[in-house]
């Protein structure tokens, strides 16, 4: 039996997996969104507080997922075996992207224009919404892909803790050594990042151009 | 803004002070006048403290020391959004918006303080004329799009689309080749006569300095050094006037051979 066979003799099961794995990365860059786009503003006008989170993401990005997973489950509230545990672990993942380019995209823009913006009597708030922000768009969209493009990888592996999505015909293959099983979700995964790596950088290169 | 009632000068400063946080100071007990309708040419060194003072005028920066007072009225009296939106303001390189056409640019100040949209539309056609940008062709570019010396004009248009009484300029003609130099620097005078706006210029070229300005005020490390009509800078025997008016001769030997 070849492996795309298999696909389709259980795309039921492919189609509900793969929806489990787009809503744990959805949920999951909501959150890193909601949380790392203002965080990263308000890391531009605070230097030290700049050094700290950054620091601070920085080193939850270099703890290994499966290990991230691990740290998490016993702590209460958020913790235990199952979505809530693997997205929380995911936004903390996506954060630091999302976090750097925007706080260094907003820095880029040129001084002279944000000097001009003030200036001419526009108030802090224009000054974000109206130069900061367009200005600083493209490189905050670079990072946006950076963490979806993660997201969806690490995604594969909350699998691990029963929190369902693409990755669990990854594990269930590898324990049955059958790879048409491992194909099965690894396949789809693959497909998923790519899809969403060439939208966002098409998004990227239309703002560049405009 | 609302130009309150007032016969004194356009911009005073008494005493002002500016220091960093770490203690430096930028500018030291500056006082300064510019009366209505004059052209007050700024002349110093890089980091002769030029460009702080133009931004303690738009409250860019706050005084350490002393106040500055604008139409009458001390700093601290003005909110200083509407401040800022009463003083035209151009800077070297102009500082255009690159995301936004030039027309939109020019429309920034008088969009802020919410004109209807007819009214807008119609100044900006009137300014890109002023500044010898034919609308048909210009209006829709992109900063990126244009020369050196048409964002400059861009940068004046802007600066003057709403109409302020005062204008503060630093170094806007600096990064243009000696041609479009010497090509806006005769249309400005000609404009700042025609328009008797009260304008602040900062520049370290000497002959620019004497030629549009109708007093030089000549700053050092931060302290007023003189004040000086035009056609007496030269023979002033103040050492730093010395060495400026050393740079105009210099030039125009340059010129001669």
């Amino acid at each position: 039996m070849n492996w795309y066979d298999f696909l389709l003799r259980n795309r039921g099961e492919v189609i509900q997996r793969t929806f489990e794995h787009v809503e744990l990365v959805a949920a999951a860059m909501a959150i890193a969104l909601i949380i790392g786009l203002p965080l990263g503003v308000a890391l531009v006008r605070r230097r030290a507080l700049q050094r700290w989170v950054l620091g601070i993401a920085n080193v939850v990005q270099t703890i290994p997922s499966l290990a991230l997973f691990g740290f998490l489950i016993p702590v209460p509230w958020i913790g235990g075996v199952g979505a809530s545990t693997a997205i929380v672990a995911l936004a903390l993942y996506a954060l630091l992207p999302i976090l750097r380019n925007t706080a260094t995209g907003i820095e880029e823009v040129d001084t002279a224009v944000i000097e001009s913006a003030r200036g001419m009597g526009m108030t802090p708030r224009q000054v974000l919404w109206q130069v900061e922000l367009p200005l600083a768009a493209p490189v905050l969209l670079a990072g946006i892909r950076v963490a979806m493009v993660l997201c969806i990888g690490v995604t594969t592996i909350a699998a691990a803790i029963g929190a369902g999505g693409l990755g669990v015909f990854i594990f269930r293959g590898v324990s049955m050594v059958n790879n048409q099983v491992i194909l099965a979700g690894a396949i789809p995964a693959a497909l998923l990042a790519i899809l969403a790596d060439s939208a966002l950088g098409f998004l990227q290169w239309r703002m560049a151009k405009a | 803004m609302k130009v309150p009632d007032h016969d004194g000068w356009a911009v005073e400063c008494r005493g002002v002070t500016y220091r960093l946080p770490s203690g430096t100071p930028l500018v030291s007990g500056l006082n300064l006048r510019v009366a209505q309708g004059e052209t007050l040419v700024l002349l110093g060194r890089s980091g002769s403290g030029k460009t702080t003072t133009l931004k303690l005028i738009n409250r860019l920066l706050e005084p350490s020391e002393g106040e500055v007072f604008v139409l009458g009225h001390a700093g601290s009296e003005w909110n200083p959004i509407q401040l800022r939106r009463g003083i035209g303001y151009v800077i070297q390189d102009a500082g255009l918006f690159p995301h936004w056409s030039v027309e939109k640019n020019v429309a920034l100040v008088p969009h802020l303080d919410g004109w209807p949209e007819d009214r807008v539309r119609a100044r900006v056609i009137e300014m890109l004329e002023l500044v010898g940008l034919p609308p048909a062709e210009f209006a829709k570019r992109r900063p990126s799009e244009l020369s050196g010396g048409q964002r400059q004009r861009v940068g004046v248009a802007r600066a003057l689309a709403a109409d302020p009484p005062i204008l503060l300029m630093d170094e806007p003609f600096g990064a243009l080749d000696p041609v479009s130099r010497a090509e806006l620097q005769r249309e400005f005078r000609a404009l700042a006569s025609r328009l008797e706006k009260s304008i602040v210029f900062v520049t370290h070229d000497v002959r620019e300095a004497m030629f549009l300005g109708t007093r030089i005020a000549l700053l050092a490390a931060g302290r007023l050094v003189g004040e000086y009509a035009p056609d007496e800078f030269l023979h002033s025997t103040e050492p730093e006037a010395r060495a400026f008016a050393a740079s105009y001769h210099l030039g125009r030997e340059e010129e001669v051979r």
